[in-house]
């Protein structure tokens, strides 16, 4: 991943290129035109080897009409504003981006989505993280306990800054918005990542990560693009498994775990950085609800919408036999079961019995 | 008025003896009226004993059981049949009735209609309702058969398109005011060059004759003309189904009336004519042979003076020449001398059958009036200011025989209307609104059955559509198709829901047309101040990204501007 400094110029250089050709087109007396690759995950296509969502290379054109005449100022004022931020070594939140919108006058954003969907246009356009671009998101990044060291530089003096993930007590360490300039030291033995912070709570509160000799993350929620970098940069220095232990439903499985393994549809330019393809899935599986005997909940619309969406178009589960089978199960069970549903066989259940015994079989685990 | 025919035996001495044991006997045919001549009323003293030939004569030795019903007891105690199930409808009906008299006979006596309707409230549930007009006027010996006897009148057996067609309203509405208060009608009514009549009257429910409470001249400031009075148990509402609403409506289906209404409570008011073109007058005709049924055509067979079949044919319908005639009775094994007397019933039957299978032309249409589109348009846009009117009128179709008309008109747009809210419907039967049993109407289903998506209206599946509009449907006819005495919905034949959804689809599609015109107007507006407010916007991020000087920039946005607008355009 490169840095921001170590790219600025090319960046203003991009976005020179690109308004110049439309300034040159207009003075032609031509429509201009902008390629954008299509976002969605249509235009993915998924390379096992690789391991992660990698774009077709599918684009649209969005040629200046009457029509379109709103979004493509809109997308060249958003331009200018990175170039701006870029320029000055200046950020601005996603948030902030917006209410800056507020002084363009009539081509301003009415809601921060639609700020949202052109700033990832324009990330798409070049190629390049939002960082990159000065944007930065409000989302936390995830939290982290156990058995591991980061290094980061003190932001005042610049000093290397050694974080001990074991000395939070009952708190964690916050991963960072970036992570590229982190460092690692653990012996660790494996990665556990956990959907809810309520389990993380749980896991936390127990020093599970001694007795386990882990290091446990916690996404809350889909995973945030610094989540997802900093859990494939520690696997990749460190050499160590990543297991996903998630709610048993179309959710965890499509959303959660299918966007930390392989990256998302919408900014596949860069699931390459973006993605843990090493992450493993532990559960909780469909066989997990019968074997454990869990409490469940009936699907709701959504979530069969979600899962046979999955089998139809998501490549990731195109790929793999065992998650078809697996997502089929659930379907035709039409339950799912939410992790704290294992507090049914006792609070601590889940540290004791379930956890151990999973771990005893990594090589069962889900792809 | 129903200006029947003279009677000889109005009685105007009759005893008043309301609930008295005696009884009619022509009750029971009242119930097969609609399709047979054998209705008319003849209601004659001498009647009033049982007839041996009626049906219920079997009965004779339980006596004190079976009965014969008069029809005025009959319909006293089926009020509903008549409109009168509520007191506020009450109020509504009396007021129908009389006004469509005073219309048809102005429409008759080719009279512009200048009608003075005024309700004034007596006692807490007692109105007064008084309707004058300045029609012809009624001869003081008609008078009280008209008012005092139901089932009187003239409209009934002719074929003539008119508001009223069954001689059941205006007497009902005294019967309905007399059960209710107690207290006769009143009716003041001169004929031109003679003087005015004061009559007092009421309804022998028994008996269905009059009962003349007094009779005297008086003075009249108008030369012609009639009033009604009647005082009624009632109740009055504004809104919808009020009587103010329905006489807006009735000036919307006659553009030519002028209406002088006092409410009960609030100003009076004058609804002004919004033409002056009398409607057209409207023929009588003889009945068309598709629209006559086997037990009436044996019965014509019975009565007629024809000496032969082919005379007969020709004589007692319309549109049968001799060609068609002999074409007819080639289909059955009947000669054309048959003397029409002895066409027994098999005879009839093969004739019935020959008829059907001829093909026979469409019955003349002169016999219709209808409202005319350039009235309907002028009418709709005197009372709404639309932003546009379209009207259509269909030609003559038919149905069992009946020639009919439908006129279709729609307003769209103005301030008169929301935009979220249902179309406002005029159903219009013989120029006179529905205004109940909306849902039940064969014209409400056709509007709702087009599909008035096609036209650029909202709609959702089964319901009226939603925009800022009013549709008016007017269906005119020798005889329209009632679902009940009340005539308050069209029965759904199968000729008239189609010649409805042709009418207003066709309206519809013009409709349609101003919408688009509009919609474009407004897309090109929205176009052009899109460009205007944009461009400068991409002017300004190509300044800032490529550091361009003030000229360079406008150049650009100028160039952008030309290349947007010329795209436009083509």
């Amino acid at each position: 991943m490169a840095t921001k400094k170590k790219n600025g110029n090319s960046i203003v250089d991009q976005i020179r290129d690109e308004a110049s050709s439309v300034e040159t087109k207009v003075n032609r007396g031509a429509k201009p035109a902008m390629k954008f690759p299509i976002r969605s995950l249509q235009n993915v296509k998924y390379d096992p080897k690789k391991g992660f969502f990698e774009m077709r290379g599918r684009k649209k054109e969005r040629t200046l009409t009457v029509n379109t005449v709103k979004t493509f100022a809109q997308t060249l004022r958003m331009m200018s504003l990175s170039k701006e931020l870029v320029e000055t070594d200046d950020i601005a939140t996603k948030r902030e981006a917006y209410y800056v919108s507020k002084n363009w006058e009539e081509a301003r954003f009415k809601e921060q989505p639609e700020s949202d969907t052109v700033m990832d246009d324009v990330e798409a356009l070049f190629g390049v993280n939002r960082e990159q671009l000065g944007f930065i998101p409000e989302e936390k990044g995830g939290d982290v306990a156990g058995q591991l060291v980061v290094i980061d530089n003190d932001p005042s003096t610049g000093q290397p800054l050694r974080i001990d993930c074991t000395k939070f007590g009952s708190g964690a360490y916050s991963i960072p918005i970036s992570v590229e300039q982190l460092k690692f030291e653990t012996k660790a033995k494996f990665i556990l990542v956990i959907e809810t912070a309520g389990m993380f709570q749980r896991l936390v509160k127990h020093s599970y990560w001694k007795s386990a000799n882990c290091i446990l993350i916690s996404m809350g929620g889909v995973p945030t693009r610094a989540c997802r970098r900093f859990i494939r940069r520690l696997s990749d220095d460190k050499r160590i498994p990543v297991y996903v232990f998630v709610d048993g439903d179309p959710y965890g499985i499509s959303n959660i775990y299918r966007t930390l393994k392989v990256g998302s549809g919408s900014a596949a330019h860069l699931n390459e950085f973006f993605c843990v393809p090493k992450a493993r899935f532990l559960g909780i599986t469909p066989q997990d609800i019968i074997d454990y005997e869990l409490p469940t909940h009936p699907m709701k619309e959504v979530d069969i919408k979600r899962a046979k969406d999955a089998l139809k178009n998501d490549p990731f589960f195109l790929h793999h036999k065992a998650w078809q089978t697996a997502v089929r199960q659930l379907l035709k069970m039409g339950v799912r079961a939410e992790q704290q549903a294992l507090a049914k066989h006792g609070l601590n259940y889940v540290i004791e019995e379930y956890l151990p015994n999973k771990l005893a079989n990594t090589k069962a685990f889900l792809p | 008025m129903k200006k029947g025919r003279a009677s000889q035996k109005g009685g105007g001495t009759a005893q008043a003896e309301l609930f008295g044991e005696e009884t009619s006997s022509e009750m029971a045919e009242q119930k097969t009226r609609g399709s047979s001549k054998t209705s008319q009323l003849k209601v004659t003293k001498k009647n009033r004993t049982p007839s041996p030939k009626t049906p219920k004569s079997r009965g004779v030795h339980k006596v004190a059981k079976q009965r014969e019903i008069s029809v005025s007891e009959f319909f006293a105690k089926n009020r509903h049949l008549l409109g009168f199930d509520n007191p506020s409808k009450a109020l509504l009906t009396t007021v129908k009735e009389a006004v469509d008299n005073s219309l048809d006979a102005c429409d008759e006596a080719g009279i512009t209609p200048e009608i003075h309707v005024a309700i004034t409230q007596t006692q807490d549930d007692r109105y007064l309702v008084s309707v004058q007009d300045n029609g012809p006027g009624i001869t003081p010996k008609e008078i009280p058969r008209i008012f005092g006897s139901l089932l009187y009148g003239s409209k009934f057996h002719r074929l003539r398109q008119s508001r009223g067609q069954q001689g059941i309203g205006i007497s009902a509405a005294g019967m309905y005011g007399q059960l209710t208060t107690g207290k006769p009608m009143t009716i003041v009514s001169r004929v031109k060059r003679n003087k005015a009549h004061r009559f007092s009257i009421m309804l022998d429910t028994n008996t269905n004759l009059p009962v003349i409470k007094s009779d005297e001249e008086v003075e009249w400031e108008s030369k012609h003309g009639t009033c009604v009075e009647l005082e009624l148990e009632a109740s009055y509402k504004s809104g919808r189904h009020s009587v103010d609403d329905y006489l807006w409506q009735i000036a919307l289906a006659n553009p030519h009336v002028e209406i002088h209404y006092t409410p009960p409570k609030g100003d009076a008011r004058t609804i002004a004519r919004a033409t002056k073109v009398l409607p057209a007058e409207a023929k009588e005709i003889k009945p068309h042979p598709r629209g006559v049924e086997l037990g009436q055509l044996m019965k014509m067979l019975k009565d007629t003076r024809a000496r032969n079949l082919s005379a007969f044919l020709q004589t007692e319908f319309s549109r049968v020449s001799g060609k068609v005639a002999s074409e007819i009775l080639a289909k059955t094994k009947l000669s054309e001398k048959t003397s029409p007397a002895r066409a027994h019933r098999d005879a009839a039957e093969s004739l019935y059958k020959a008829i059907q299978s001829t093909k026979i032309m469409n019955p003349a249409t002169n016999c219709l009036s209808p409202i005319g589109d350039d009235q309907l348009i002028a009418s709709l846009m005197e009372r709404h200011d639309a932003d546009f009117c379209a009207a259509i009128t269909r030609p003559t179709a038919v149905y069992r025989g009946n020639p009919f008309l439908i006129e279709a008109a729609i307003a769209y747009g103005g301030k008169s209307f929301s935009a979220d809210e249902p179309i406002k419907l005029y159903r219009l039967a013989n120029r006179v609104p529905l205004m109940y049993q909306k849902m039940a109407c064969a014209i409400s289903k056709s509007v709702i059955d087009v599909a008035w998506r096609n036209y650029l209206v909202q709609q959702s599946r089964g319901a009226m559509p939603v925009a800022p509009m009013a549709v008016l449907v007017h269906i005119a006819s020798v005889w329209v198709p009632f679902t009940s005495e009340s005539k308050e919905a069209i029965a759904s034949y199968p000729e008239i829901t189609k010649e409805v959804k042709l009418a207003v689809q066709e309206s519809g599609r013009k409709v349609a047309t101003h919408i688009r015109r509009g919609r474009r107007l407004a897309d090109q507006e929205k176009k052009k101040s899109y460009i205007e407010k944009y461009i400068p916007h991409i002017g300004i991020a190509l300044q800032e990204i490529l550091g361009l000087t003030d000229a360079k920039r406008t150049t650009t946005e100028n160039n952008l501007k030309d290349i947007l607008e010329k795209s436009r355009k083509l």
